[in-house]
């Protein structure tokens, strides 16, 4: 019998019972359903996470001030003076690893125009900044390293500081208050966007030039971070070894004494956030292959019940000449049928779910190719295995008994 | 396949010395003790006895769902008790046509599909067997009527279903396990006119029945008791049933 003849058949003999048959098919629409949406949003978390690490800037490393312990005070983060701008230079100059670095130091204050004012983050640093991060502006231009070197009273702002003091007019020339002193506004930087591992929004800020910051916002002369991009990815951890070593030297600190200065490698949070979104795939999908497997019981179940009740037609097509494979065969392919069938729907509705989920979310909407085929493997196999053993028993039925079964 | 050597050819049916047996646990139960029948081509043979008598079992054997303990069972010359159970399967499904007394058609199934059942079996291509389904139903008076599902036709007309799906394959013989046994009498005498019919343009039949009423239309009667043959005799005086049906008084519905 050809292929097709079997499926139409099998078909028909789903047919005759429809309520059961789509009550059976449930099982492994919601299961195939589950695994297909579990693992589009992890996939697509991952994707988010790894745009996020993107968005910080490649291969950047991030040097900050360190702790300190005065006299058994422990003081938190960037609690420490010793980290300045020679330090900057100094690693500019002699870690190869290094391709640049930028100097940063950071307060908070209120920002004014006009009658808006707004309370933001005043972050001094130097134009490389800009290129470290991968962070472009949107309107205007930075300000430049003239700039600097004159402390000029120039900014450029973040898209959240524009919205909330501008909001429909032009910024760039404007000039904007900060601690009383007038800035001018000239350029605008793209949006960034909510970082996940920073937790804040990067684009709630203003840069100045970091001697700027120092001598008419802060006043103070030393660093609260140094900003270095490696030559590549693989490199940041070269540049990670040579930073720490050449800031030990420069700030004396004796082997075995703590740093008073950390190093964060963004490769290595890239790496993490990998690991972990990828973890959190796996488990979704394995949460939501239980329901498949509990699907693919329904289906063994119901074709055990759909074997008992038809043992009557099954002795009738024995003894009009069905072999044991035709019959076998003929179960086997109504369990494949249904779990295929179930499959397809559970895909729709999967694909569907992802959809809506990832739109909810603002992820990216990532329909993975490969999720959608080792569904409809995995729903045929779960069709094979569960419908074998009913398909077995319905092929090893006796003609004579079959035939007097009532 | 070669004819066994020291068989006389042209019988279709040819049995030797069949035994069987079932053992249930401590007891042995002898179903048949020694049975030897020969059915030549275009015989209608009644096969009649008792329950338990060993005719249902004989015609197991017969239709090649069961096999002989012990002695031989030639089907066209085919020696058939060392055959596989898928060989056996191809066997029924080409040389022997089934009726059974409740028709055992397939529910939400329409007659010509029913019909077409074997053809499918028989690897045939889709329109030869629909063509020949047709040719069936037409053959049994159901022309009319190839679209309609079981449950919206008659017993007479389902068991005609049956008898054309018996056909369909074209078979050597057709078997009748009790056909009329679910049928009022007139309608049985209306299956036993087919099966005359039938019988007349040359098909070999055989037909296991207890009432004597039914085994008169046949041409020979074997009368089974204790396993083993009692009786083999040729009906005397048997009726046409088309002229029993003309002289039956119809029924009021």
């Amino acid at each position: 019998m050809d292929l097709l003849a079997i499926i139409r058949i099998a078909m028909r003999a789903l047919a005759r019972n429809k309520l059961r048959s789509s009550l059976t098919m449930l099982g492994i629409i919601i299961g195939v359903g589950a695994v297909i949406a579990m693992v589009s949003v992890g996939q697509g978390a991952q994707q988010q996470a790894q745009q996020q690490i993107a968005a910080l800037g490649s291969n950047m490393l991030f040097v900050g001030a360190g702790t300190v312990n005065r006299g058994g005070m422990h003081m938190g983060w960037g609690a420490t003076k010793s980290l300045v701008y020679d330090d900057m230079k100094a690693i500019q100059r002699e870690c190869q690893a290094v391709q640049a670095a930028a100097p940063g130091s950071t307060t908070s204050t209120q920002v004014v125009f006009g009658n808006d004012n707004w309370a933001t983050q005043i972050t001094g640093t130097e134009p490389q900044y800009f290129d470290i991060r991968s962070w472009p502006m949107a309107e205007g231009s930075s300000f430049t390293q003239a700039d600097v070197d004159s402390a000029a009273n120039v900014a450029v702002i973040g898209e959240t500081v524009r919205k909330n003091l501008f909001g429909a007019t032009d910024p760039l020339g404007q000039t904007i208050r900060i601690n009383n002193l007038p800035f001018r506004v000239t350029g605008v930087l793209t949006p960034k966007g909510t970082a996940a591992a920073m937790g804040n929004d990067q684009d709630d800020t203003v840069l100045v030039p970091i001697t700027t910051l120092q001598k008419k916002i802060t006043g103070q002369d030393w660093l609260r971070w140094i900003m270095v991009s490696a030559v590549s990815r693989e490199g940041s951890y070269a540049a990670q070894q040579q930073i720490t070593a050449l800031l030990r030297d420069r700030h004396r600190i004796r082997p075995g004494q703590d740093d008073d200065f950390f190093v964060r490698n963004l490769a290595d949070m890239a790496e993490l956030a990998d690991q972990q979104s990828r973890l959190f795939t796996i488990l979704l999908a394995s949460i939501a292959s239980i329901s498949l497997l509990v699907g693919g019981i329904g289906i063994m179940n119901i074709m055990l019940v759909s074997v008992t009740e038809r043992t009557r037609e099954i002795g009738v097509r024995m003894a009009i000449g069905a072999t044991e494979g035709d019959v076998q065969q003929q179960f086997l392919t109504e369990a494949v049928v249904l779990s295929l069938l179930g499959g397809v729907i559970g895909i729709v509705l999967g694909l569907t779910a992802s959809y809506l989920i990832t739109q909810t979310l603002g992820w990216p909407v990532l329909v993975s190719a490969t999720a959608i085929l080792i569904a409809v493997i995995f729903s045929m196999g779960v069709g094979i295995f569960f419908g074998y053993y009913p398909a077995r028993k319905a092929a090893r039925l006796d003609p004579i008994e079959a035939l007097r079964y009532e | 396949m070669r004819n066994t050597p020291g068989v006389r050819n042209g019988a279709v049916i040819q049995v030797e010395d069949v035994h069987k047996y079932y053992d249930l646990g401590e007891t042995r139960v002898h179903a048949l003790r020694g049975v030897s029948i020969r059915i030549e081509p275009g015989e209608f043979v009644a096969i009649m006895g008792a329950s338990g008598s060993g005719k249902s079992t004989f015609m197991n054997i017969v239709g090649c769902l069961d096999k002989p303990t012990q002695g031989r069972y030639l089907l066209e010359g085919i020696e058939v008790s060392s055959l596989s159970k898928s060989d056996l399967a191809a066997i029924r499904n080409r040389k022997i046509g089934f009726v059974f007394q409740g028709f055992n058609l397939l529910s939400r199934t329409t007659a010509l599909e029913n019909v077409e059942l074997p053809t499918l079996y028989a690897r045939v291509s889709k329109q030869e067997g629909q063509k020949r389904s047709r040719q069936a139903l037409e053959l049994v008076g159901l022309g009319d009527r190839m679209l309609h599902f079981p449950s919206q036709l008659s017993g007479g007309q389902q068991q005609r279903v049956a008898i054309a799906r018996a056909l369909v394959n074209r078979p050597s013989i057709l078997l009748a396990d009790e056909p009329t046994g679910n049928l009022d009498s007139r309608t049985s005498v209306e299956i036993m006119g087919i099966f005359q019919k039938l019988n007349q343009d040359g098909l070999t039949i055989v037909l296991v029945t207890h009432e004597p009423d039914v085994a008169q239309f046949a041409k020979r009667s074997v009368h089974f008791r204790d396993g083993r043959i009692r009786r083999d005799e040729p009906v005397l005086n048997r009726p046409s049933a088309a002229d029993v049906l003309k002289n039956m008084p119809t029924l009021e519905d």
